[in-house]
């Protein structure tokens, strides 16, 4: 690791913190509470053509022809696209380009993007759309991904004379099995072994802005694209490539994001098809996609089949795990080539493994794809292993809490699978919420029916394997001084509603000295901004947060020194703070921050600095080792409080206290909006979510009326604790906060549920009908599965 | 072709004529009419709440009001607020604008505008709700980011400091209160 890389965990001044650790307002908090913050969908330019696409009606089907004659002639149609017209596939993971903005051969799932008219207005292009005509012609269509396992045939991505090798691996879109120490001894040295089956069914990010994109095709051959994504960089190299520009002739901006959850990761057709047709008719063009299709694009949670052993002695101590797990990718790989390393790489903390065997393999199946949803690939396999962890503390008759305890694996170490962990504050998680819960005096004593349930968790806070291999920064900020006293932030990071452009004004106006009001933050536009890889992997409080103190220690050094020989004193007496820059040794020489500016400007020529990220070389020494590599983890203990109607079946979660170590809290305040978000939706996802199509591969419920996400009545108290275990290498010791917390909300549920009533809910989602079916299977002894 | 309209409407205090094809809605007319892009399209067939405008100072879906059912009507909209307050000579933002600012319950923002007025109808009706009363008012308004938790302190904090009131604290704030004192506004007193 580069040594600008550690800036170490303390304040950048003498006196202390003044910002960092307040929880101040968001620097964009007020536009958007008074409706001036602009969103992809609010962007109108002159002359605006209105995009509307065709969806294919079949789950797996071949295309035997297209006929838009007749939509081409409908008055106020200016153009119509087809995928021979964008024929380059993209995906984006580099190794798996397997999609194309419209189908160009065949169809993959009911949703599946066909055809795309661009109309004066949405009437038309919707009626337009209408008068296209496809010939279809049906293949077996895979809903079930057993079914997707054993028969490879007929292909969903089919072999090809350049990739022949892919005839064999039918329909597995990617296959791991990593072994770690000797698992089969251990297990037989174990005192109790547990084996189970678990399932975790889909759900999907449902954030309330649907996708948007505007494009413009400028005469000097500048394409400009506004769109709701939470990547830029990869889709400006993604649109790049497809579209045969070069690189440098595309913008892409991403105004207001309206959430994203991972939902808005991937390069998605609306990019390519607006830009297509901004170029084919010299007009700007806009798609805002229907709350429909958003559902039919989905790229959320992957549906996984899970077989889980876990081998114990006596006193709890864990001595091997071993895993099987189907994963229901749907048609596309989108990210699920990492997924698929995520399903086991992701489970080794915060307990201690001795040995660990994972075999995972991704199908694809004809319906809408899986990507990655808040707590990508980690959060089905932590559902499995953490009920099954509770019920091996009810095997040896511990306290699920202790059982956590005893196999804590410490701080400064290295996990099973070789993942270098440092900071590591589980326990003081475990006692804050067993503290909080009172769970001492409640566990196994609550009234009938109720119950309290535990479970943990640890997540990465950014990955060292760039989706692109290259050794470039991950993160990179400029910073620009003007003499009026403002500083502005240029970032590439993307800030989706979780806050890093505050994160980001918050730390300049700490290393400077200023008023964050001072300090204004330009984000996620290709021309303006460095690199960042964008907001994924929980990375951007970590790697924007490094890469911003480089930029400011730099910029730093050049003020001080300005004014130390200004005042013909030691540098190291000059001290910036509270808006001023002093002489610790002499009172009455004090100036303005814009006064100080002004020396630096004249010593050094126009202010400016710029600052990096990159991780350290990380990861075990096999095949897939780096991913999963983090340079920090965060960790979670939840404890849920639920109770049961055992007449209705219906489980409500009462409280939820969630103790989330996420290094150095640089602002509480959104620090808790991420552990109350991330509890929220995993509770919504356990008890109320089901992303699922019927046997024609039809969804279950497009809507967000039929896709029940949770009210403000719905939602549980949430009571969010925050523990700080300074990261050596984080920013201030900075972890994240944005998807750790989600993980243990679900088997917490799960083992509150056998608290309250005795029966285990191994398969998700918890409802009534399930409930009610394991109450009436429960033995006389009061324990059942289900 | 398409039928036109003309519609007269008070928007946020304004005289405003409209000519709009009929089977246009309310969030249509302020959107592409007016360009009133604060009020949002989530869902454009009324399950999020994203799009809550008021009308007469109730608050309504706009996304599935036609424009034609508005005529005549007073409605408010995000960008009313604010001129509102300032108006009825209050300084700066809405309190309930405010408030979602301070508490951090604006994340991503998009379902915000439609929640603050759910919020602001509800206040102008019963100035001191329970908590309970406050999620009951607001349960028509889908947020896919706070779990709701910041909101609902957000209105609390309104009715507290309306009061003179001490509003609690949060979970995550063992120490001294963060919302006991407003802070003060960035960019110093700009």
């Amino acid at each position: 690791m580069a040594a600008r890389d550690q800036h170490g965990v303390g304040p950048p001044w003498p006196a202390g913190f003044d910002v960092v650790g307040q929880p101040g307002r968001k620097v964009d908090g007020l536009a958007k509470a008074t409706g001036t913050a602009i969103y992809a969908d609010d962007i109108v330019l002159p002359g605006m053509l209105h995009v509307k696409f065709l969806r294919s009606p079949k789950a797996h089907a071949r295309i035997r022809s297209i006929d838009t004659s007749k939509a081409e002639a409908l008055d106020g149609v200016r153009a119509v696209l087809v995928g021979s017209e964008l024929p380059i596939r993209y995906g984006v993971i580099p190794w798996t380009p397997d999609e194309n903005a419209l189908a160009v051969d065949k169809v993959r799932f009911i949703g599946d993007e066909v055809a795309a008219v661009a109309a004066l207005d949405e009437d038309t292009a919707n009626a337009a759309v209408k008068l296209i005509e496809v010939e279809y012609e049906d293949l077996h269509a895979f809903l079930d991904p057993h079914d997707a396992l054993e028969r490879g045939e007929p292909q969903i991505h089919e072999s090809s004379p350049d990739k022949p090798e892919k005839r064999s691996r039918g329909n597995i879109s990617k296959h791991v099995e990593l072994s770690f120490g000797e698992v089969d001894a251990s297990f037989d040295q174990a005192d109790e072994v547990i084996e189970g089956e678990y399932f975790f069914h889909g759900s999907t990010h449902t954030a309330i802005e649907p996708h948007c994109a505007v494009a413009r095709y400028d005469a000097d051959g500048l394409l400009t694209l506004w769109s709701s994504t939470q990547i830029t960089h990869y889709v400006q190299r993604a649109l790049a490539s497809v579209l045969e520009l070069p690189q440098a002739r595309i913008r892409v901006i991403q105004p207001c994001l309206g959430g994203a959850f991972g939902g808005k990761s991937d390069p998605f057709a609306l990019e390519f098809v607006v830009a297509k047709l901004a170029m084919k008719t010299g007009r700007p063009v806009k798609c805002l996609w229907t709350r429909e299709e958003v559902f039919y694009a989905h790229r959320g949670r992957h549906p996984m089949h899970m077989h889980y052993r876990t081998g114990a002695m006596k006193n709890g101590r864990l001595t091997a795990v071993d895993a099987r797990i189907l994963i229901d990718g749907g048609a596309y790989s989108s990210f699920g080539l990492v997924t698929t390393y995520y399903s086991g790489q992701l489970l080794t903390g915060p307990y201690d493994f001795p040995s660990y065997r994972f075999d995972s393999t991704r199908v694809f199946t004809n319906k809408p794809p899986c990507g990655p949803k808040r707590g990508h690939g980690s959060v089905q396999p932590r559902f499995a292993f953490e009920v099954q962890l509770d019920q091996m503390a009810e095997h040896l008759d511990l306290d699920p809490i202790e059982i956590r305890r005893v196999n804590f694996q410490g701080e400064d170490t290295h996990t099973v699978n070789g993942q270098r962990v440092t900071s590591n504050g589980f326990m003081s998680c475990l006692d804050a919420v067993e503290s909080a819960s009172d769970w001492k005096a409640r566990r196994g004593k609550l009234p009938r029916g109720h119950g309290l349930g535990v479970a943990g968790s640890m997540y990465i806070s950014g990955t060292n394997y760039p989706v692109y291999p290259n050794k470039l920064p991950q993160a990179g900020i400029q910073l620009k001084v003007d003499r009026s006293g403002l500083v502005t932030v240029f970032t590439g990071g993307n800030d989706i509603g979780q806050g890093s452009n505050t994160v980001c004004q918050m730390i300049v106006a700490e290393e400077l000295g200023m008023d964050p009001g001072d300090v204004r933050v330009v984000m996620a536009d290709t021309d303006l901004c460095p690199v960042d890889l964008g907001a994924y992997s929980s990375r951007v409080t970590f790697m924007v947060g490094n890469a911003t103190i480089d930029a400011c220690r730099k910029l730093r050094h050049q003020i001080v020194d300005a004014v130390a020989v200004a005042w013909e004193v030691d540098a190291a007496r000059v001290v910036m703070g509270g808006g001023s820059v002093r002489d610790t040794e002499d009172g009455s020489r004090l100036i303005s921050v814009q006064e100080a500016f002004h020396l630096a400007e004249e010593r050094h020529d126009t202010l400016g600095a710029t600052g990096s990220y990159n991780t350290p070389e990380l990861g075990g020494d096999y095949r897939g080792g780096t991913i999963g590599a983090s340079p920090a983890y965060s960790f979670t203990a939840h404890v849920v409080e639920a109770h049961v109607n055992e007449e209705t079946g219906r489980i409500t979660v009462d409280n939820c206290w969630i103790a989330h170590d996420c290094g150095r809290a640089i602002n509480p305040m959104l620090v808790a909006g991420q552990i109350e978000g991330s509890a929220y939706m995993g509770i919504a996802e356990a008890l109320m979510e089901d992303h699922d199509v019927n046997r024609f591969g039809l969804h279950a419920g497009p809507s967000l009326l039929d896709y029940r996400i949770p009210t403000s009545i719905d939602t549980p108290e949430l009571h969010a604790l925050i523990i700080e275990s300074l990261d050596p290498e984080g920013p201030y010791g900075a972890k994240e906060a944005g998807e750790g917390p989600l993980h243990p909300s679900i088997p917490a549920i799960s083992n509150a549920v056998f608290d309250a009533v005795g029966i285990r809910l191994t398969h998700l989602p918890m409802t009534p009908a399930s409930v009610l079916a394991a109450l009436a299977d429960r033995p006389t002894n009061g324990k059942a599965s289900v | 072709m398409q039928t036109m309209r003309v519609l007269h409407l008070r928007v946020n205090g304004d005289r405003r004529d409209i000519a709009a094809p009929d089977h246009w809605t309310l969030l249509e007319v302020l959107r592409y009419s007016l360009g009133l892009t604060g009020s949002k399209q989530g869902c454009d067939k009324g399950d999020c709440g994203a799009c809550t405008v008021l009308v007469d100072g109730q608050p309504v879906l706009s996304c599935i009001t036609l424009a034609a059912l508005s005529e005549g009507r007073e409605i408010t909209t995000i960008e009313g607020l604010m001129p509102a307050h300032v108006a009825a000579g209050g300084q700066g933002a809405d309190p309930v604008q405010e408030a979602f600012d301070r508490c951090g319950a604006l994340q991503c923002g998009f379902c915000q505008p439609g929640m603050m007025l759910s919020a602001r109808a509800l206040l102008n009706e019963n100035p001191s709700p329970s908590p309970c009363e406050i999620k009951d008012a607001l349960a028509g308004n889908l947020c896919r980011c706070t779990g709701y938790t910041q909101i609902v302190q957000a209105v609390e904090l309104v009715v507290a400091e309306a009061a003179g009131t001490e509003p609690a604290s949060p979970a995550w704030a063992p120490g001294e209160n963060p919302w006991k004192k407003a802070p003060a506004k960035k960019g110093g007193d700009a």
